[in-house]
């Protein structure tokens, strides 16, 4: 039997190929599309399952009746209706725009002159920039906690303080009275929040370049000239994008009111989540809860739409 | 004289409004030291001078750690925040890597919705994340908030890191896999070490918003033992009668050391984190 050299490697041919088949899995790998979901699958799943369930399920909770422990029974847009006729959720509507509107102002006002005190040169500027950030690095209910005891009305340092100078005999009851339980309440956020404005907004100045002041200087602009036509201009994006972030993350505050007045007195600092945690929590409603919650997305829309815009106008 | 001038302008434009934005930053830091410091008969006292401390004592920390679990909490915070921290960073990687550096059908949707998923707060999906919890037999866990606390740690550690690791040039990844590196290969030994300073900063982010968490923490963790310690504060100290404040501060100000401490090591890529999504977006 002769044996023909080309025939024989032809059939060690199928040989080989099982010690090629790693190979080629390898391969597949190494292409980009199969290597980026593979990568990404895991945590999409996470999110899907933590963040993308819940969000639908809360969607469909809003439109049935479900006491806790009780089975569900669709009601359709009962829950919505129930919650256009009640008052206090117009109310906690209400306090919300007033509490974000006022803090943000506020945060916003105070972290620009903040970082304009602190764009000098001077010793130490990492570390105070370090310590003044601490409001804003302390768990929120602890130092909630902490406000609590200075607005006590007998003995809080305000009132102790009031009564100390002589400005009054008796002090107020900062937390027990409407108007000033709500001033309590933006004057502890803008606290908490003003350390973050301002150090994002000395971020931004320190990138804009001195040669533009200088050239400004040199064609006669005084401070106010220089920073209403060449600091505030350039500092518009970082600005913006530092109010949406706030707006958003104050429009939905929880603890603060939780912990400072839990939505008192008489609801008058109740705000949107706290609200829809009375119902759903407290009296275990949690369809009404859940549409409660809900009714604050069409606000969250509105400023992802502005954010969005604002994006790509760049 | 011009020495005198620009004296007064560094009082007046910098010295006396820098003090008192440390007066406004720091008070309430100091009346909560002083508070937990003092014991009840001088604390109580009208005369006494609220922030000066006559009689020092420890009795309100010796009876927080003896009375409560406040020691138990600060270990659950800190268990649980690490481990929230770990999952964040692993995740965040994972959905980074590709969106930042790689080119395939449908990233740019997936890198919108991270950045949408960001801004979703625990406030909007408290109602049904109790009920799925549950459902998981998850509830009064530790386990719990491990898993809830990264849906918000995720999407913010993939939208730091995206930035950071866009920073790289391509061409190191190319060179690696022309010398015949896998792309893992490449990913691990040349890319992820360049970018250990965004790793710290999503890193000391995260640790802190997970001890800041609040409304999840309160919703799952109900018995006392595994409870945080915001939580263990606001249910279990903050009690009827109205003489507590000694102990509520000495907790609070505790309660807050670690945080601090841990912040003031790492204050330059907590800032770096801080302004990198307002300064660079």
């Amino acid at each position: 039997m002769s044996v023909n050299p080309v025939l024989e490697a032809a059939g060690s041919a199928p040989q080989v190929l099982p010690a090629r088949r790693p190979f080629r899995f390898r391969e597949w790998l190494e292409r980009e599309g199969v290597f980026s979901w593979l990568m990404l699958t895991p945590p999409l799943l996470f999110l899907l399952l933590f963040l993308g369930y819940p969000f639908c399920y809360g969607v469909y909770l809003s439109f049935v009746r479900r006491p806790v422990a009780q089975p569900a029974t669709f009601v359709g847009l009962n829950n919505f209706v129930q919650l256009y006729n009640d008052p206090i959720f117009w109310q906690a509507v209400w306090n919300t725009f007033r509490f974000t509107a006022a803090a943000t102002i506020l945060k916003l006002g105070g972290g620009l002159a903040m970082a304009l005190v602190m764009h000098q040169n001077f010793r130490l500027k990492g570390a105070t920039r370090a310590v003044l950030l601490l409001p804003f690095i302390v768990p929120t209910v602890l130092s909630t906690v902490a406000w609590q005891w200075i607005l006590d009305p007998g003995m809080g340092l305000f009132n102790r303080g009031l009564m100390y100078f002589g400005l009054m005999q008796q002090g107020p009851s900062w937390l027990g009275n409407p108007t000033l339980a709500m001033v309590s309440v933006i004057l502890v956020n803008t606290w908490r929040g003003l350390p973050f404005f301002g150090i994002t907004i000395l971020a931004g100045l320190q990138t804009i370049p001195g040669e533009l002041m200088e050239s400004a200087t040199i064609d006669g602009a005084g401070t106010w000239g220089r920073f209403r036509h060449v600091t505030l201009p350039l500092l518009t994006p970082v600005i913006f994008i530092v109010t949406v972030f706030s707006i958003i993350f104050t429009f939905f505050d929880f603890q603060l009111v939780y912990v400072l007045t839990g939505g008192g007195p008489a609801n008058a600092t109740h705000l949107m989540a706290t609200y829809a945690y009375v119902i759903s929590v407290t009296t275990g409603q949690l369809g009404l809860g859940s549409a409660a919650a809900l009714a604050m997305v069409p606000v969250l829309g509105v400023v992802l739409m502005l954010m969005s815009s604002y994006v790509r106008r760049d | 004289m011009v020495g005198q001038l620009t004296w007064a302008r560094r009082l007046l434009g910098l010295w006396l409004p820098l003090a008192a934005l440390f007066v406004f930053a720091l008070f309430p830091f100091a009346w909560m030291a002083a508070t937990s410091l003092k014991a009840n008969a001088e604390l109580y006292d009208p005369k006494s001078n609220p922030l000066w401390i006559q009689h020092p004592s420890l009795v309100h920390y010796i009876g927080l750690i003896r009375e409560s679990n406040f020691l138990v909490w600060i270990g659950n915070t800190m268990l649980v925040a690490l481990v929230a921290t770990l999952i964040s960073l692993l995740f965040g990687v994972m959905l980074a890597y590709p969106l930042a550096r790689m080119r395939f059908p449908a990233s740019g949707l997936l890198a919108l919705s991270v950045g949408v998923a960001y801004l979703v707060p625990q406030t909007l999906l408290f109602v049904p994340m109790a009920d799925l919890i549950n459902r998981m037999r998850l509830g009064d866990s530790l386990s719990a908030v491990m898993l809830t606390y990264p849906t918000l740690l995720v999407p913010f550690s993939a939208w730091l890191l995206i930035g950071y690791f866009k920073t790289v040039p391509k061409e190191l990844e190319e060179a690696a896999l022309i010398d015949g590196a896998s792309r893992w290969r490449a990913m691990t030994r040349v890319i992820l070490p360049l970018c250990t300073p965004g790793f710290l900063s999503a890193g000391i982010f995260a640790f802190t918003l997970s001890q800041n968490e609040f409304l999840y923490a309160l919703l799952f963790l109900n018995t006392s033992s595994i409870r945080t310690v915001p939580v263990g504060v606001t249910g279990e100290l903050i009690r009827g009668d109205a003489f507590y404040w000694g102990q509520l501060m000495a907790a609070a100000f505790l309660g807050s050391l670690p945080v601090v401490l841990i912040y003031s090591f790492f204050v330059k890529y907590y800032v770096a984190g801080l302004t990198a999504g307002s300064v660079k977006g």
